[in-house]
């Protein structure tokens, strides 16, 4: 101890605590109060980035889950669409098929109709043209056979036989 | 002649600080060359009468002590040393260089006083150099009584202080103007963990969030101050300044004065009338606890005090038994196992200055804490 007091230098002591007390304002002005400030401008602002990315991640996850919703529905909404489309497809489909046959079945109707008619029109023309063709043959004949007595009697007689028989 | 070779080796052996920044290590250099050019030789006289082994122990002896001591001349390498600047208060101001000491063996007149130096102090004295001692103490130890002058000189802890505050100035300033876009660059990236260290480390948890922005420049301060210093003492040219009484003292009272001065109403109140014990038990404890609050700092003053000296004695002491053994063979271990103690002494060097830290956030902690009921 008393040697420590020995070795104690008032003249070191005044100089150290002087330069010492010195160096602790001058480094406070010009070193520590701007190193430290920059470190906590950091480090608020790594907070602040780090709260932002958070918020941003569940921004993300709403807009995802919303996004997904939407899909959900557009796919939905595509389904019933599609449904509907195929329905009505059907529906046309099966419309203009009897429609068709409704047609189809009324132009045969109609068709077999016309050829109906015709044929009797025809019939009825072939008719009046064998009558109208055997009263010519029938007179042009008579004229013939009529022309002789002998011929007239031998009708007369031939006609009586076969009266007879009837 | 061991002792030439033994300051050679400290000189030269340690490995060299890097200087952190350019303009600040050129400056130091600068320094070095302006004032080695005033660098006189110098001679030893060997002490005489001894047989050889013993006096090589003494020398030993003789140079661990100088080396610790403080010194009127910055010795650069063994025979070469700069004076330094000798301020004397003493009826007036006396400045001189101490080169006019002629390394302790001439006496000064200066406005008709007499000075001398004996055991790196400066002693008034008359003109034959008379130096008186004292009486004994308990332990044999004998002391000059002779009456001392007000010495302000710029001895080598002074010069050693002044180049360290002027290199942690421009050091910590080129830091806080490195800082680009928040971050820092250079030095500033090895620095600024440190200084973040001290912050989160040291002080938010002994203090507490509420008061520790009061005291981090002085924490960060002594912090680097200590640390810086106690590297230097790993450097050649035997720096010792942490090693030495008056600063750990100097450092010690400030942390005191701060602790003191800043405490708070309960610190007080637990030093003088201990809440949660009996009456009677308050009375005995309050000297207790008021020897406490001196004890602290003296606790500081001397640990950092003893650990940097022993450090340098022990280093010191290993190089020394080369020459004690005079023996090669001794050579290679003594040199593995001082090389193994500096590796210890740089990790001393930083834990002595975390711990100087540490203790004194601690203090400031007590200082300023905030009781709820007990």
């Amino acid at each position: 101890m008393e040697k420590l007091i020995h070795d104690f230098s008032v003249g070191l002591f005044i100089w150290q605590s002087v330069i010492f007390i010195v160096l602790i304002f001058l480094l406070k002005k010009f070193a520590w109060k701007p190193i430290l400030s920059s470190v906590e401008d950091r480090e608020e602002g790594i907070r602040t980035a780090l709260d932002e990315a958070k918020a941003a991640k569940e921004e993300m996850a709403k807009l995802k889950s919303a996004n997904e919703d939407l899909l959900k529905e557009a796919r939905a909404e595509r389904e019933a669409m599609l449904t509907e489309a195929r329905e009505i497809k059907e529906k046309i489909v099966t419309e203009a098929s009897t429609t068709a046959k409704d047609e189809a079945a009324k132009i045969t109707a109609a068709a077999h109709e016309s050829i109906k008619g015709e044929k009797e029109k025809a019939m009825v023309e072939i008719k009046n043209q064998v009558a109208a063709m055997s009263i010519e043959v029938a007179s042009l004949i008579l004229k013939e056979n009529l022309s002789s007595d002998a011929n007239q009697k031998a009708l007369a007689e031939k006609y009586v036989n076969d009266l007879n028989l009837n | 002649m061991e002792v030439v070779i033994l300051q050679r080796f400290l000189n030269t052996n340690y490995c060299l600080f890097v200087m952190q920044n350019k303009l600040v290590g050129k400056l130091l250099l600068a320094l070095m060359f302006v004032f080695t050019m005033g660098a006189t030789a110098n001679t030893h006289s060997e002490p005489a009468g001894l047989d050889e082994d013993a006096r090589t122990k003494a020398e030993i002896k003789e140079g661990i002590d100088h080396h610790l001591i403080d010194s009127y001349e910055f010795t650069i390498t063994h025979g070469v040393s700069m004076p330094l600047p000798v301020i004397l208060i003493d009826n007036g101001v006396h400045i001189f260089s101490s080169s006019e000491f002629h390394h302790g063996e001439s006496i000064v007149e200066k406005g008709g006083n007499y000075y001398t130096i004996s055991h790196g102090k400066i002693y008034k004295t008359d003109a034959a150099g008379t130096i008186t001692y004292a009486e004994p103490n308990s332990k044999g130890d004998v002391y000059v009584s002779n009456e001392k002058p007000l010495d302000l000189s710029i001895t080598k802890n002074v010069f050693m202080i002044i180049l360290m505050a002027l290199f942690m100035f421009f050091i910590f300033k080129g830091v806080s103007s490195s800082y680009n876009n928040q971050l820092p660059t250079g030095a500033g990236r090895f620095l600024e963990p440190l200084v973040v260290f001290v912050r989160d480390e040291i002080a938010r948890p002994n203090i507490g969030e509420k008061y520790y922005k009061n005291y981090m420049s002085y924490l960060l301060t002594v912090f680097f101050f200590i640390w810086f210093l106690n590297l230097t003492g790993m450097m050649p040219f035997g720096i010792n300044v942490t090693g030495n009484i008056t600063i750990t003292f100097s450092l010690a009272l400030i942390t005191f004065l701060i602790t003191n001065v800043t405490a708070k109403k309960d610190y007080w109140g637990h030093i003088f009338w201990m809440p949660g014990v009996p009456k009677p038990m308050r009375i005995v404890l309050a000297p207790i606890e008021l020897l406490g609050v001196f004890i602290k700092p003296f606790a500081l003053m001397i640990r950092l005090y003893a650990n940097m000296s022993a450090g340098h004695i022990v280093l010191m002491s290993l190089v020394g038994l080369i020459f004690v053994f005079k023996s090669w063979l001794a050579t290679g271990p003594v040199l593995g196992l001082t090389l193994a103690l500096s590796v210890l002494e740089l990790l001393v060097a930083a834990l002595q200055a975390y711990i100087f830290t540490m203790l004194t956030a601690l203090y400031f902690g007590m200082a300023v804490e905030e009781h709820g009921d007990h």
